[in-house]
């Protein structure tokens, strides 16, 4: 044998230069980023106010340049370069994300403080009903109720639709009749509500039928089963092929499999998903606009007749254009949001509860 | 319960990638047969092709005969699943079911297959892991899910999951090697064990293993790169470590590969 064994170093490892024996190096206190954020704030606002700016939003992005720039030299002159560099990419971070928030909670806390003055128990069990747009009382009772339904319907028949063309997809397709409904899906996926509405609209004209809550539905329908079909591929797609093929190797049946060992493994991502899927298409106006016609009465029949929904609601309030009817908007508004937020909710518990376990 | 194998002018392709040429031979019942062989000889397609797992792979197809007691498992009207409830398999990592407990897990193949009575799902359940050697460690917490366990005591659970459904034959593929000694151990003499009633085929990278658990040895090797693995020779283990017919054996067992 003539390798050398490698494990033994042969050179002693050379020892750094000697002006820098120590390994520490001058650095800037832990609270720095808040003085610069700090600073820079009080710069913004003093710029701002000696120029006379009435926008804040400019104060703001005067700020927040500043903040940026002062990191930079401040740690380039204590530190060293690549620090700053480090720095320059840890304000960026916190630059964008400030900014990304910021519109966000704006919306949250405006929806929050007017819709609040007029949301109650009887705003959520009264219709229009006998109501004049321009006074105040009525509720949104009519229209959540078409929400609950129209997205209901919409969900019972695109979920399972979604789901078995993301099995079929994922564990039998292949070759070109995939590939086709892969691209189709796609297609779908950026189709705009309005075509969406007026594609069920013209059948509607066809076959002679009525404008009813079922109608927006199938709109929605239209819309939902892209989503639902994608974000169930994704899922299905990260259960390891090593299950699939254990259960194979049992000789349990392939849809057996899938039923019992895929689709249970990835059911949390799925939920997630029609969750965001339900999500997404309880505010679409558009289709209902066209399709549901809007009323100012209970409908609960989602099958025949005009039914109202949230975002049909707000849009309508919103058009009457009194002091009455904004706070009526606002307050649906604040519904629909909560409405979507405990779907969220909803789905994350479940995701949660049905992901695989690893506890001992 | 065990039975006999008999393979004849086997070949498997992946798509039109020839990876195995014409391999027969016996797997006699009631014994450990190891297949060696450097990596990507085509080992573990053979053994796959064993209980028609290959086909799972898109595009693998089989050509030759793969006789179980005189039964073609490649024969018209032949259900994969009927020859895979027959021919248990064991892979390299230990894959239990993510969402099932210890017991589900070992349940499964009985309830997926539907072919159980309720009452005695019980008995076999601590039966297949009393075969393993995991019941003791895991009578206590059967309810638990089965990813808690350490990767040999999943292995083992593996193991239980395939001898719960009784089939005739299990085929291993290097389910060592995932593991630490102490593991291996476990395995190896659970192997011993399990073949008083399976005929067992082991795929391993592990000579000694080989050598200590398998009665007979079959060693794999590709003519050249990008060429079909073939079956060199098989023979009883310690012809093949001691007194090798083929050359190229010879020096694959004692390292002067190449």
């Amino acid at each position: 044998m003539t390798t050398t064994d490698t494990s033994v170093q042969e050179h002693p490892t050379p020892t750094p230069p000697a002006n820098g024996t120590t390994l520490r190096s001058r650095s800037l206190p832990r609270w720095a980023p808040l003085a610069f954020a700090a600073v820079s704030i009080a710069l913004g606002v003093g710029i701002g106010s000696a120029a006379g700016w009435e926008s804040r939003i400019q104060w703001g992005l005067v700020s927040a340049i500043l903040f940026v720039a002062i990191s930079y030299a401040a740690t380039t002159a204590v530190e060293n370069e690549r620090q700053a560099k480090d720095r320059l990419a840890t304000s960026l971070v916190w630059v964008c994300f400030l900014l990304a928030i910021v519109p966000l909670a704006s919306l949250i806390w405006t929806t929050v403080g007017r819709g609040a003055e007029v949301l109650d128990g009887y705003f959520l069990t009264h219709s229009m009903a006998g109501v004049l747009g321009t006074e105040p009382g009525g509720g949104v009772y009519h229209a959540l109720i078409g929400t609950l339904e129209q997205v209901g319907i919409a969900t019972v028949i695109s979920a399972p639709i979604g789901l078995l063309t993301a099995v079929y997809l994922v564990e039998y397709g292949k070759g070109g009749l995939a590939r086709a409904v892969t691209f189709f899906v796609d297609v779908m996926t950026g189709i705009p509500s309005i075509v969406a509405g007026l594609f069920i609209l013209s059948i509607m004209l066809m076959a002679g039928l009525q404008p009813s809550g079922l109608m927006g539905s199938l709109a929605l329908t239209i819309l939902m089963i892209p989503v639902v079909v994608r974000s169930t591929e994704e899922m299905l797609k990260l259960v390891p092929n090593e299950l699939r093929e254990a259960s194979l190797a049992l000789g349990i049946p392939k849809w057996r499999t899938i039923l019992k060992v895929v689709i249970p493994t990835a059911i949390g991502g799925i939920t997630t998903g029609v969750m965001l899927a339900i999500a997404r298409i309880a505010g679409e106006t558009a289709p209902i606009m066209l399709l549901v016609f809007g009323a100012q009465l209970i409908n609960p029949n989602p099958f025949e007749g005009a039914q109202s929904s949230l975002p049909f609601y707000i849009w309508e309030q919103y058009r009457i254009g009194s002091e009455a009817s904004y706070d009526r908007a606002w307050a649906a508004a604040l519904v629909l949001i909560v409405f979507v937020m405990l779907l969220n909710l909803v789905a994350r518990g479940i995701a949660r509860w049905k992901a695989p376990k690893t506890g001992r | 319960m065990a039975k006999r194998i008999d393979i004849g002018g086997l070949t498997a392709f992946y798509g039109s990638h020839k990876a195995i040429e014409d391999i027969s031979m016996t797997v006699e019942p009631r014994s450990v047969t190891a297949f060696i062989g450097p990596s990507g000889c085509g080992k573990s397609t053979f053994l796959r092709t064993l209980n028609r797992m290959h086909e799972v792979t898109p595009g693998g197809r089989v050509e030759g005969k793969v006789l179980l007691d005189d039964e073609d498992l490649y024969g018209p009207g032949v259900d994969p699943v009927t020859v895979r409830r027959t021919i248990g398999m064991v892979f390299q990592r230990p894959n239990p079911f993510p969402t099932m407990s210890i017991y589900d897990n070992v349940a499964a193949g009985l309830r997926l297959n539907g072919s159980y009575k309720k009452n005695q799902l019980a008995d076999v359940v601590e039966k297949s892991l009393r075969g393993a050697n995991l019941w003791n460690e895991v009578k206590d917490r059967l309810n638990k899910p089965g990813s808690g366990l350490s990767g040999g005591q999943q292995q083992r659970l593996c193991i239980a999951r395939a001898i719960a459904v009784e089939p005739q034959v299990l085929l291993m593929d290097e389910p060592c090697s995932a593991l630490d000694p102490i593991s291996t151990l476990a395995i190896e003499d659970l192997i011993g064990e399990l073949k008083e009633r399976f005929t067992i085929v082991i795929v391993t990278h592990n000579m000694q293993q080989a050598a200590r658990v398998s009665d007979r040895t079959a060693f794999f090797n590709l003519s050249a790169v990008g060429k079909p693995g073939r079956l060199i020779e098989i023979d009883e283990t310690e012809r093949i470590f001691s007194n090798p017919s083929v050359q190229a054996t010879e020096d694959y067992i004692s390292g002067r590969f190449g």
